[in-house]
């Protein structure tokens, strides 16, 4: 197999929510994480789950990639149901969660690893051609200490990248960035989107960053967790976080996000 | 070499008052001979082979034992992490055993195996083998759970992710739980031969028995020496090299 075949890969995946309900049962209380929440992603949609903390967006990314399992209804990848973790479904979690007893390209190849049918030269071409995808192919000896918050999370999107999943689903991966840093990785991360279309769910309570990547917004309200509302971000890429347009986007998302927030004090 | 310099001051500077407290004569020589006894003892001790000998025969029951006490209690801790069952019974075990001196096992040792060199192995590997067997399984616990879910999307699963991420993860704890286990060691395979007097070998642990015996206080005060040296060089050459590497690796340490 060549490098050329081997990156085309599966087409991106859709993804089918339906009615899935979570609680969260401890000895002291029981939280209604997620009440019958429904969602349809189209192949190769980019979507963003936006709510307060402690909506339920965090639990339903777990329950998409199948690290957790819902209590009620099912999550269906093109017409299968989820029933684990799988690597047609890889994460991006806020922490880089790099292995740091390997180095930057052993990272990189922890995944391809795992995906039957390649050679190790084959594997390690591929992990080359991220690691330059991401802009950091001179840091492939590196260890994982060495790298900036920045460089750690663009190398856990190249080891995200590297098994060539159908869908990607981030949590919060830029929350723990400084704001230029971030704003690098808005330019990237679309650049790399439209390059290597993916399914793509992100999960973050930054509403611009939201606008700035998603075709879609979905608004989450939380206790329990639902979704309020759906905005579809008609903007044209590559999209500029500090544009004017997207700031009038933001504002609408953050309007419907307060008046949320307000109803639920009054309740 | 700054570093060297210091360290070297430091222990020429123990001896000097050593010395010193020796020529006020405050106590008798026979209880606290001068390091220029103790040198001269170690030096005839050294030509004539005895310490060699000896010296020989202690790193071998200690290398033995430990080694057996690793590969057995490495398996275990890592069980005991990993099965509920086995958290509860050998967890529990050995718990309660690594509570136990080691001394503990030499009437037991003596009773089993006679004065063999198998009763001397038998406390040795006790020693190690209830410590290894927590550290490992204190280290597994402590593995930050992300590690564990990144590498569970990615579709690792079964022994791929017990060798190749609970594993390597826990190092820096198997490490000190090894270094702990090699600590114990040495200190039951000492009480084993101040204790136990057994024909096949005559160890460190004999001849600073039998220096008691002929009130040799150079000897025992040699002896005690030889047995802190080997300590300290193990620890140089056995876990320090692994301590950099995880150092290197994990970015800790620095200072």
């Amino acid at each position: 197999m060549t490098l050329q075949e081997e990156l085309v890969g599966p087409p991106p995946a859709k993804l089918v929510v339906d009615k899935v309900s979570k609680w969260f049962r401890t000895t002291r209380q029981t939280v209604h994480a997620l009440d019958k929440v429904s969602l349809s992603i189209g192949e190769g949609e980019f979507v963003c789950l936006v709510g307060p903390s402690g909506c339920g967006k965090s639990t339903l990314l777990d329950i998409i990639s199948g690290l957790e399992t819902p209590d009620e209804g099912v999550v269906m990848a093109d017409n299968e149901p989820v029933l684990n973790p799988g690597r047609h479904r890889l994460v991006m979690f806020q922490e880089s969660a790099l292995f740091p007893w390997l180095d930057v390209t052993g990272n990189v190849m922890f995944g391809l690893k795992l995906k039957p049918g390649l050679r190790n030269k084959e594997r390690l071409e591929v992990a080359k051609f991220f690691l330059q995808l991401v802009g950091l192919e001179k840091f492939w000896a590196a260890h994982v200490h060495e790298l900036s918050g920045g460089m750690k999370q663009r190398v856990a999107l190249a080891r995200a990248l590297a098994p060539n999943p159908r869908v990607l689903l981030m949590d919060e991966p830029f929350a723990a960035l400084d704001a230029l840093t971030r704003e690098q990785l808005y330019s990237d991360i679309q650049r790399i989107w439209q390059k290597r279309r993916k399914t793509i769910v992100f999960v973050t309570h930054n509403v611009r960053e939201a606008v700035c990547l998603a075709d879609r917004v979905i608004l989450f309200s939380r206790n329990p967790g639902r979704i309020r509302e759906q905005f579809d971000i008609p903007l044209p890429r590559p999209r500029d976080i500090n544009s004017i347009e997207l700031a009038e986007h933001a504002g609408k998302i953050t309007r419907a996000l307060k008046g949320h927030a307000a109803g639920e004090v009054s309740d | 070499m700054r570093r060297t310099l210091l360290a070297t001051l430091f222990f020429v500077t123990l001896i000097a008052i050593w010395h010193f407290v020796v020529q006020r004569g405050i106590w008798s020589p026979v209880l606290l001979p001068s390091p220029r006894s103790v040198g001269e003892y170690l030096l005839a001790a050294a030509r004539d082979g005895t310490l060699f000998q000896a010296t020989v025969v202690t790193v071998r029951r200690l290398l033995v034992g430990y080694l057996i006490g690793v590969v057995i209690g490495l398996p275990l801790g890592l069980f005991t992490s990993a099965f509920k069952f086995m958290e509860d019974t050998v967890g529990v075990l050995a718990l309660g055993l690594q509570t136990l001196p080691s001394v503990c096992w030499i009437p037991l040792a003596l009773l089993w195996f006679g004065q063999t060199e198998s009763a001397m192995l038998f406390v040795v590997i006790m020693g190690t083998l209830w410590s290894v067997v927590i550290a490992t399984d204190t280290g597994v616990r402590n593995i930050p759970p992300i590690y564990a879910r990144a590498a569970r999307t990615m579709g690792s699963r079964g022994l791929h992710k017990w060798t190749k991420v609970i594993l390597p993860a826990s190092l820096p704890y198997l490490v000190s739980g090894m270094k702990q286990g090699w600590a114990f060691a040495w200190r039951s395979l000492m009480a084993a031969e101040i204790y136990v007097t057994i024909l096949t070998g005559f160890g460190l642990g004999h001849l600073l028995h039998y220096g008691r015996e002929l009130h040799a206080m150079d000897q025992v005060i040699g002896v005690m020496l030889i047995i802190v040296l080997i300590g300290l060089l193990t620890d140089k050459i056995l876990f320090a090299p692994i301590e950099r590497f995880l150092h290197r690796r994990w970015g800790t340490g620095l200072r």
